[in-house]
């Protein structure tokens, strides 16, 4: 892949809910990265503007839920004048397809990027069965 | 008498759709880049001064660079992605690469007083008004 790869505009998906909320704010669906190494999952998603404090992560059953708020006081006093993106709520929610330890979960947020580190549970990993 | 939540989530309703509306503005229009371009930003004014927002995560501060020159201002930077050798993809949305953006302000720009915060993957760049620029109220005599 060329390393001088020019970045373009990705415009934000706006979460598109099969039950809506009480409240007319909207979420956005954050761009992700999932990737499989021998051991767990990473999941690595970009929620720019979200504090470490305003990050939610579930897991429930097979669900990985991940709720990132962005603090809006922030723009108290601030009057848009030119505006090219949309500031929201981040939600989303993968099915996980192998098992993974839900008490080794780890979680870094660093730079406005969230990385998860799932571990696998011991039956999931793969082992090698000799024959007798 | 209804009651009425000063809940949070009106006030952020509030801001999407001010955000909305001004992106239909044709501020900033004759710019050098235009719009579309890698970032994008928002424009705010604070008082007398503007307030540039960035999105950019996942970028270090050192891969950054941001030059004020009177009325413009130019955001250069690489962004990158990075996978351990060894591991198997199943999603790849996040993209990388390099990118550089030029935008003029219809205003002077106090060079010296430019503040930039890189925190949380926002680039906030606070532009002060050059003193020369702004208006001065005139008495009659």
């Amino acid at each position: 892949m060329a390393k001088s790869q020019e970045l373009s505009v990705q415009e934000k998906k706006e979460i598109a809910s099969k039950e809506e909320s009480t409240v007319p704010a909207r979420y956005y669906v954050p761009y992700t990265d999932i990737y499989e190494t021998e051991d767990g999952l990473i999941v690595v998603m970009e929620v720019p503007g979200v504090e470490k404090k305003d990050l939610k992560v579930d897991l429930e059953e097979d669900a990985l839920k991940v709720e990132a708020q962005i603090d809006f006081k922030k723009y108290n006093g601030l009057d848009p004048l030119h505006t090219e993106y949309n500031v929201g709520h981040f939600r989303r929610s993968f099915t996980l397809g192998s098992k993974v330890d839900r008490d080794k979960i780890t979680a870094q947020l660093d730079d406005g990027v969230l990385t998860l580190t799932l571990k696998k549970t011991k039956e999931a990993s793969p082992r090698s069965i000799s024959i007798s | 008498m209804a009651v009425m939540f000063s809940d949070p989530f009106s006030t952020l309703f509030n801001l999407q759709q001010m955000l909305d509306a001004s992106r239909s503005s044709s501020w900033l229009d004759a710019g050098p880049s235009g719009v579309g371009a890698y970032p994008p930003i928002n424009v705010f004014r604070q008082g007398d001064d503007f307030v540039v927002l960035l999105e950019l995560p996942g970028i270090k501060k050192s891969d950054l660079s941001i030059q004020v020159k009177e009325s413009s201002i130019r955001v250069a930077g690489r962004k990158a992605v990075e996978y351990p050798e060894k591991a198997g993809l199943h999603r790849r949305e996040r993209l990388s690469g390099e990118f550089d953006r030029a935008l003029n302000m219809p205003v002077q720009i106090d060079a010296d007083k430019v503040k930039a915060e890189y925190r949380n993957g926002m680039l906030a760049l606070f532009l002060p008004r050059a003193e020369r620029d702004k208006p001065k109220s005139i008495k009659i005599a």
